[in-house]
């Protein structure tokens, strides 16, 4: 069970957590304006690397609040946390 | 429940042991497992991760579920209940899938033997005793093994004759031979876990746990042998395969052979109802033995279309029923799981009333109310006519309630509804959808509009949290300039549904203040006012055409309100079974049940809902996509089978041929909702159909199964069957 760092209530367990995909996928910000291809991309299209992956969780059984976490998805291991709105930082 | 005779155990002997704290007895001969079983204990461990109940399973040492621990007299942990035998003193308890090791040191003694012989056997049922005598009349030197007290294996669950003896007798007399021969080892209470190389086996034989504290201290506990063999023979049996089916780890659901050897061997019924699901003539025996030992065998459901003719005429013979062809896929079991269970403030009524519950998400609700004598068909049909030409009420509190307030509230519910919210007057109600981005519903409910910047929406029962979550999912982390707080008030408002003609009449009784004339108080309006002396607020919200009212009270009054309006002497309580018939007869959709997260507004019949003003709400742009506007996309329709009284079975897929043809056969859609309809006289069906709109008036068929496929005609209709024009929704 991974120990996921809350960056608002700090280190707490993965069973606290709801899981919420890729991040920085930001919706569209004039849908009408896209084509078919373009919001077909956005609706059904995500990264799937191994290693530094950029994701959501948001912390549904603590503060509710989603954030932003950079997992290696080789190790599990969380190389960075840090909230919404904020860009993703740099990780070995 | 222990049976008054039979059995293998000895009666005279009575044996005390405690289990979970709890003082117990049971007999020489049981099993810790046959014990638990005869006290009427069903629940004896719980998984490790989700600390699902766990019960017993099988009889012997394949048991996957009933692990325990021993605390005296010395502390062991994870042994299989139905391998311990009983003895004076055990004291045990269930494990949540883990165990403890003794702290303190162990004080039995261990030793361990080398060993060799011409053949060892392993196994001590028929095959096991045949061969070890067989080798020993060769003058071979035979060690067998077995890891039970009592040699005979399976024989000692069953009833049948070998050699025209009972079974276990030609066991005991096999095994009591073997005893005399002087080359031959019998060991018992022996298993043999491991075999390497040339022949070299492991084996680790129990001498004195049988005996609990009277152990003599200078036997060693347990003795491993090391056995160098010429031959082997592995007579090791087999192990019943389980079968899988949702939730087939319940207490409660158990190997049938396993059944049998509680009955036969121990003297033991393992249960009172059973149904036996097998994919073979064995279980038949089992079904038989438990049949006539008072077990009410509901049913026997056999995967087999055409089971073999003996076993199915002896088990006609004593009158049970036999499914064939068909399928266990769940079992709802009574454990209270670890998941919380959440009641409504009016869950006692319902109890006391002699309700049946349906659990809907974590809810219990009351499913139907049946009086003496109705079965399920009989009560629901009884509480639908009540509610479309009297007067009932149902529970409605487990729906879900957000409190959504701020200044850019509308703006919310405009960008997540399909259809405008923010035009909505004070004091009105709208029935909205939601949408994913990909146009496929998520959720419906309705939205009452309490003040220019403050609403409250209803969600499905299932689906509150989900709810919940979407809206402050999109207001963290794609609108924070919104200015909105979403609180679940669920558990807060208790809320009734009265519905029916004469609701309006109930309502003015209770609420002699309140105007309820159809102009005053008109359809989606809602006012607050004193309802049974209580502060309230009445909804005119109806889910099932009918004039209905829904009145919210705060929790703490929810029994005043209910038992003010079941004392007005004219309302009948009904559950969710007939308020799901009462709104299919309708057509409306319950999210979850005729969707499923592929079906759009537009596949529901509801292009109403979307709205093609807003420049843009989540899933919009989807409905541009071409997809959305196949004109083969599964659409809700109504379905009326030719025979009135056929109930189409939910999930039955729909063909266009009357005749089958070679398989793969193109499927139109499925059944996604079936009742009896009493406002119809007939059964009907709601059904998501490809182009199904355009198919209203044509005869498709549903493949039951059986001969020919067992096609059964259908005619399909709009999915409204009942007052389309809506002439009822005013009283
Ligand atoms: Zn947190």
């Amino acid at each position: 069970m991974l120990l996921i760092p809350c960056p608002w209530c700090g280190p707490r367990d993965e069973t606290e957590f709801h899981y919420g995909g890729q991040a920085h996928v930001a919706y569209p910000g004039n849908p009408a304006a896209l084509s078919d291809e373009e919001w077909a991309r956005y609706l059904f299209f995500r990264d799937n690397p191994k290693g530094a992956f950029a994701e959501r969780w948001n912390h549904s059984a603590g503060c509710r609040r989603w954030f932003n976490a950079v997992r290696d998805t080789a190790d599990n291991e969380i190389r960075a946390v840090y909230r919404t709105g904020e860009p993703r930082p740099v990780t070995a | 429940m222990r049976l008054a005779t039979g059995g293998r155990i000895d009666r005279g002997e009575v044996l005390r042991f405690q289990f979970d704290g709890r003082e117990y007895q049971g007999y020489r001969g049981d099993t810790l497992a046959s014990a638990l079983l005869a006290n009427g204990v069903r629940q004896v461990a719980t998984s490790i991760k989700l600390g699902r109940p766990r019960g017993i399973f099988s009889a012997g040492s394949e048991e996957p579920n009933a692990v325990i621990q021993i605390e005296e007299p010395f502390p062991e942990p994870m042994l299989a209940a139905t391998t311990v035998e009983l003895y004076d003193g055990l004291v045990a308890g269930s494990l949540p899938g883990q165990g403890r090791l003794a702290t303190g040191p162990d004080p039995a003694r261990y030793d361990a033997v080398h060993a060799h012989c011409d053949v060892l056997v392993v196994g001590a049922g028929p095959a096991g005793l045949a061969a070890a005598r067989a080798a020993a009349g060769d003058g071979a030197r035979v060690i067998i093994a077995d890891e039970r007290p009592d040699p005979g294996g399976s024989l000692l669950g069953t009833t049948e004759l070998i050699d025209g003896v009972p079974s276990a007798d030609w066991a005991a007399a096999a095994a009591a031979e073997l005893d005399e021969m002087e080359e031959v080892r019998f060991l018992r209470r022996t298993t043999v876990f491991g075999y390497y190389d040339d022949n070299y086996l492991v084996a680790v034989e129990r001498r004195t746990n049988h005996l609990g504290a009277s152990a003599p201290a200078d036997v060693a506990r347990e003795r491993v042998w090391r056995i160098r063999a010429g031959r082997v023979i592995l007579a090791t049996g087999a192990h019943e395969r389980s079968i899988a089916f949702a939730n087939n780890d319940l207490p409660g659901v158990m190997l049938a052979g396993a059944a049998r050897t509680y009955l036969n061997c121990y003297g033991v019924r393992p249960g009172r109802k059973a149904v036996v699901f097998t994919t073979n003539d064995s279980a038949y025996a089992a079904a038989i033995d438990l049949a006539d030992a008072g077990v009410e065998v509901a049913a026997i459901v056999d995967v087999r279309s055409a089971p073999g003719a003996a076993w199915l005429g002896r088990a006609q013979q004593r009158g049970l029923t036999v499914v064939t062809g068909h399928v266990v896929t769940a079992a709802r079991g009574d454990s209270e799981l670890l998941d919380p269970v959440r009641v409504t403030a009016l869950h006692d009524w319902h109890v006391c009333r002699g309700a049946l519950f349906e659990n809907v998400g974590q809810w219990q609700r009351p499913w139907y109310y049946p009086r003496p004598g109705e079965d399920m068909e009989a009560a629901v049909l009884r509480e639908c006519r009540a509610a479309r030409e009297g007067v009932a009420a149902m529970d409605a509190s487990t729906l879900g309630k957000i409190d959504v307030i701020g200044p850019d509230a509308a703006e919310l519910l405009d960008r997540l509804y399909t259809n405008l919210m923010s035009s909505l007057a004070v004091g009105s109600i709208r029935y909205g959808v939601m949408c994913r981005p990909d146009g496929m519903v998520f959720d419906d409910g309705t939205v009452i509009r309490l003040a220019q910047d403050h609403f409250m929406v209803t969600t499905t029962t299932g689906n509150a949290a989900a709810v919940l979550e979407w809206m402050e999912e999109w207001l963290q982390t794609e609108w924070p300039e919104l200015s909105v707080h979403c609180t679940s008030v669920t558990e807060q408002w208790a809320t009734v549904a009265l519905v029916g003609p004469g609701s309006r009449e109930v309502l003015a009784g209770l609420a002699p203040a309140l105007t309820v004339d159809n102009a005053s108080f008109p359809f989606m309006t809602w006012r607050d006012a004193e309802v049974a002396g209580l502060p309230a607020r009445v909804c005119r919200i109806s889910f099932s055409g009918e004039l209905a009212y829904e009145i919210n009270v705060t929790s703490w009054h929810a029994l005043t309100l209910w038992e003010a309006i079941m004392a007005s002497g004219t309302v009948t309580p009904y559950g969710t079974e007939t308020m799901h018939v009462l709104r299919a007869e309708k057509g409306y959709p319950i999210v979850g049940q005729d969707t499923d997260g592929t079906v759009t507004p537009q596949d529901l019949g509801m292009g109403w809902v979307v709205s093609t003003k807003k420049p843009d709400f989540v899933g919009k742009r989807s409905y541009a996509r071409a997809d959305t506007s196949r004109g083969d996309r599964k659409q809700l329709v109504g379905l009326l089978p030719d025979d009135p009284g056929l109930l189409l079975p939910e999930g039955a897929h729909l063909v266009a041929a009357d005749v089958l043809p070679e398989p793969p056969v193109p499927m139109l859609g499925h059944v996604t909702s079936s009742y009896r309809s009493a406002a119809l006289s007939r059964t009907f069906a709601l059904a998501l159909i490809k182009g199904g709109r355009e198919r209203i008036g044509e005869r498709l068929f549903a493949p039951l199964g059986g001969e020919g496929g067992g096609l059964v005609p259908v005619t399909v209709t709009s999915h409204v069957l009942y007052d389309p024009e809506g002439a009822r929704r005013d009283g």
